[in-house]
């Protein structure tokens, strides 16, 4: 009993610190640089890392998962036991809990509860510092802007190229959708690199991801859009960065030249 | 006949009222349970398999989420378990304002007509039953409709809830202090205190709704200064607490349940009631923005929210002490709605634990909108919700009627049951992590979920089954069940002192009980 307290102790207290520095890294935009001597552990790594959100879900998940199949064996196995070991045995038997001091009845009480929020705060830790990684979009990047519709995803690129259900993007550079709606609210979700994001009239909202190889991934809606949202599936297509970079070129050079032709034409 | 058909229209007892609630939640039940086999039905394939048309299945969607949440779990709990149990409970001769309660039952009859009505008009409802803007606005479906039904089930609650307040407060036998009451009169007590104070907001977002659409108010729309946002707001600070109006009173009848089949005390009552219950009610209003972590809210919101949802599971977890502690050193005996309250609590460990991740802003960023939601949903809310109402069912049967129903059909109903919602609910968890999103008619781009479909669909056909078991069960024993006697359990419980079923008014002498009595004074504490 005394390690299990000392445990969650330690995990509180971890949970807690974990917290603070989540909180400290959310409020880092925009924050007066002070000269402090710090720790090494505590020292704000300088380099630029992108971090792998994909990589950081998985391990988060994983960790729950873990987390939960305890804490749901802990509970089902103890009422199991009781289930067998406390069956009735001739029918007038009663039961025969004891009565909890008022001491029992307060622990009972205090002590669970101080488990759970120690697990709660240690999740919210985790949670917050991978919500702050899906949050706060690399500089260097590719910047889209989508415009959803029913039933089709519309994407607009730098050089004013347009795509219809087809998002290509070159491996190895941070992609950020800037998305919106033109009837109702849909759900950019990209299965394979675990995002999504509603799109709605009235506000801009964004998601960003680091695609990696290339390959093709499913983009679908997760937000009923009434007669064909189940229908409403793009593609995400990730190229290398040679050939996106010649697409690129090639369909910014069209434009280029269609604009020309049509003000020739007036 | 029709002196029968008079008496029960024109009814004010608790008991009748109650048994009304029940007809109708049990009628809403099977009807949006058949959608459901229709939705099953539809799934077993990729591409278009017994409709053509996606609307049908929009349609039946929302039939089945409005139904089975507004016609039925609702309803049942603090509509039909509460009318019955509650007065006989506090040794009450009736609720505290007979005829309210009559009119909240035909408001509520009203209600589920309306709904029914989804069937037969031209361009039914579409909208979900959360029935969000701006589609809600934009599409040909009736959605006054569903405004209407949720305004006439909202009125029925509010009444209920001021009736139950009064009723529980004032009318308690003489001598019954709070913390000699059933577990399930303070989870009435808890749920309805949340219907009183949440429900009007739904109230007005539907109503806002029902102006956007057809008197040209643009309280949604962003084009004309509106916010999309506000109506999905509105919503969830009533929907989610209505998670807790079903979870309360069913965790509630589940105490009550394991208590007199474990002929034992609650674990810790004072825990349960003011820890369990009562941090419930605190938490209740802070956690909706986690329904909208992926809809652009403020990022500060977001995390403190997802605090304070993660924090829930700390009442949540009193509560499960409590239920396990119950079973401790008790004279455990294994009838159908003891099977029913058990499998509650590993229903609940599911559906419980996979909330957790969902809690996680970070997490929910992948698995919103995905069929991991309804899998866990039905898990925590409505599966073990309706598991504990059919354990309540089965429970009260000899009080009701007077008669016992057959124990062996009772068992076999409730493992073919308990079978199939396992084999449909555990596969769309799964289903969802695969990338497959909810409220999808044709998962053509997800081919590799197709096993994992056929598999819900026959775990559908065996809930139908423990479902169709049940009903004759029932049936039978109405007509053909042996005689109950009072007190079939050997319960301490106040309802179980009077006649199967109670004559009008309940006890023959109010009840007068003295400071040490409990209705769960069972072994040493006798």
């Amino acid at each position: 009993m005394g390690e299990l307290i000392k445990h969650c102790a330690a995990r509180m207290l971890s949970g807690l610190t974990l917290l603070g520095m989540a909180l400290s890294s959310a409020m880092a935009e925009g924050r007066v640089e002070t000269e402090r001597v710090l720790p090494p552990e505590w020292q704000v790594k300088e380099e630029h890392v992108i971090p792998d959100n994909v990589a950081g879900w998985d391990h988060l998940w994983r960790e729950i998962m873990i987390d939960i199949t305890i804490i749901g064996l802990i509970f089902a196995s103890v009422t199991l036991f009781f289930l067998w070991r406390y069956r009735r045995r001739s029918p007038d038997q009663e039961g025969s809990q004891p009565r909890l001091t008022a001491a029992q009845a307060v622990g009972w009480a205090v002590i669970p509860a101080f488990v759970f929020m120690a697990d709660d705060f240690y999740l919210a830790a985790q949670g917050w510092s991978l919500w702050n990684d899906y949050r706060q979009v690399p500089e260097d990047r590719l910047e889209i802007r989508m415009e959803s519709a029913m039933w089709t995803w519309d994407y607009t690129y730098p050089n004013g190229v347009k795509t219809f259900n087809e998002l290509r993007v070159p491996a190895g550079k941070p992609v950020l959708l800037r998305m919106t709606s033109r009837d109702t609210i849909h759900s950019h979700w990209i299965p394979d690199y675990r995002v999504k994001e509603d799109s709605m009239p009235g506000r801009v909202t964004y998601i960003w991801f680091m695609p990696k190889e290339p390959g093709e991934h499913v983009v679908t809606c997760a937000e009923y859009c009434g007669h064909l949202h189940s229908r409403m599936k793009g593609t995400l297509i990730v190229m290398s960065r040679e050939d996106f970079d010649a697409w690129y070129q090639e369909q910014g050079a069209k434009l280029q030249q269609a604009k020309a032709e049509l003000s020739e034409g007036v | 006949m029709a002196g029968v058909l008079r008496e029960w229209l024109f009814t004010t007892d608790h008991k009748k009222v109650g048994i009304l609630y029940l007809i109708g939640s049990i009628a809403a039940f099977a009807v949006a349970g058949i959608m459901a086999l229709l939705m099953r039905a539809e799934l077993t394939a990729p591409g278009p398999t017994i409709t053509e048309n996606p609307t049908d299945y929009n349609v039946w969607l929302y039939f089945h989420g409005a139904a089975m949440i507004l016609g039925f779990q609702i309803p049942a709990l603090t509509g039909f378990l509460a009318n019955y149990l509650v007065p006989l409970q506090i040794g009450a001769k009736d609720v505290a304002f007979p005829r309210l309660n009559a009119l909240s039952v035909w408001l509520f009859f009203a209600g589920i007509i309306l709904a029914l009505l989804t069937f037969v008009m031209p361009d039914p409802p579409d909208v979900m039953w959360t029935g969000y803007p701006p589609y809600s606005e934009i599409t040909v479906g009736n959605t006054a409709f569903y405004s209407f039904t949720v305004l006439l089930l909202g009125f029925a609650s509010i009444l209920g809830g001021v009736n139950f307040l009064t009723t529980i407060t004032f009318m308690r036998a003489p001598g019954m202090g709070w913390n000699q009451l059933n577990i399930f009169t303070w989870s009435v007590f808890a749920a309805f205190i949340l219907q009183l104070i949440f429900v009007p907001v739904l109230g007005t977002a539907v109503t806002m709704i029902m102006f956007d659409k057809y008197l040209g108010t643009n309280f949604f729309d962003p084009a004309q200064g509106g916010d999309v946002l506000i109506y999905q707001n509105l919503f969830w600070f009533y929907s989610h607490p209505a998670v807790y109006v079903i979870l309360l009173p069913f965790i509630g009848i589940v105490f009550d349940i394991i208590a007199t089949f474990a002929r034992n005390r609650i674990f810790n009552y004072k825990m349960v009631v003011y820890g369990g219950m009562g941090g419930i009610l605190l938490l209740a209003g802070e956690v909706w923005v986690h329904h909208l972590y992926v809809t652009g809210m403020p990022d500060w919101l977001r995390v403190g929210q997802m605090v304070t949802t993660l924090l829930i599971s700390v009442p949540v977890g009193l509560l499960f002490i409590g239920l396990v502690g119950t079973l401790y050193k008790g004279a455990i005996v294994f009838t159908t709605p003891m099977l029913y309250a058990l499998s509650v609590i590993f229903l609940m460990l599911i559906g419980g634990l996979t909330g957790i991740p969902l809690a996680v802003a970070s997490i929910d960023i992948h698995v919103s909108d995905s069929y991991f939601i309804p899998g866990h949903f039905h898990y925590v809310m409505a599966v073990a919700g309706t598991f504990a109402i059919f354990g309540g069912i089965y429970y009260l049967f000899p009080k009701m009627t007077g008669k016992m129903y057959s124990e062996k059909l009772g068992k076999l109903a409730f493992w073919v049951t308990f079978i199939g919602v396992n084999v449909v609910f555990f596969p769309m968890m799964m289903a969802g992590l695969e990338g497959m999103p909810r409220r999808y008619w044709d998962y053509s781009h997800f081919p590799q979920v197709e096993g994992l479909h056929q598999l819900m669909t026959v775990g559908a056909v065996f809930i139908a089954v423990g479902f169709f078991l049940a009903l004759v069960n029932w049936i039978q024993a109405l007509y053909k069940g042996q005689p109950a006697g009072n007190n079939p359990w050997g319960s301490r419980s106040l309802e179980w002192t009077t006649t199967s079923p109670p004559q009008h008014g309940n006890f023959a002498e109010i009840p007068v009980l003295s400071k040490d009595w409990s209705p769960y004074a069972y072994g040493t504490s006798k």
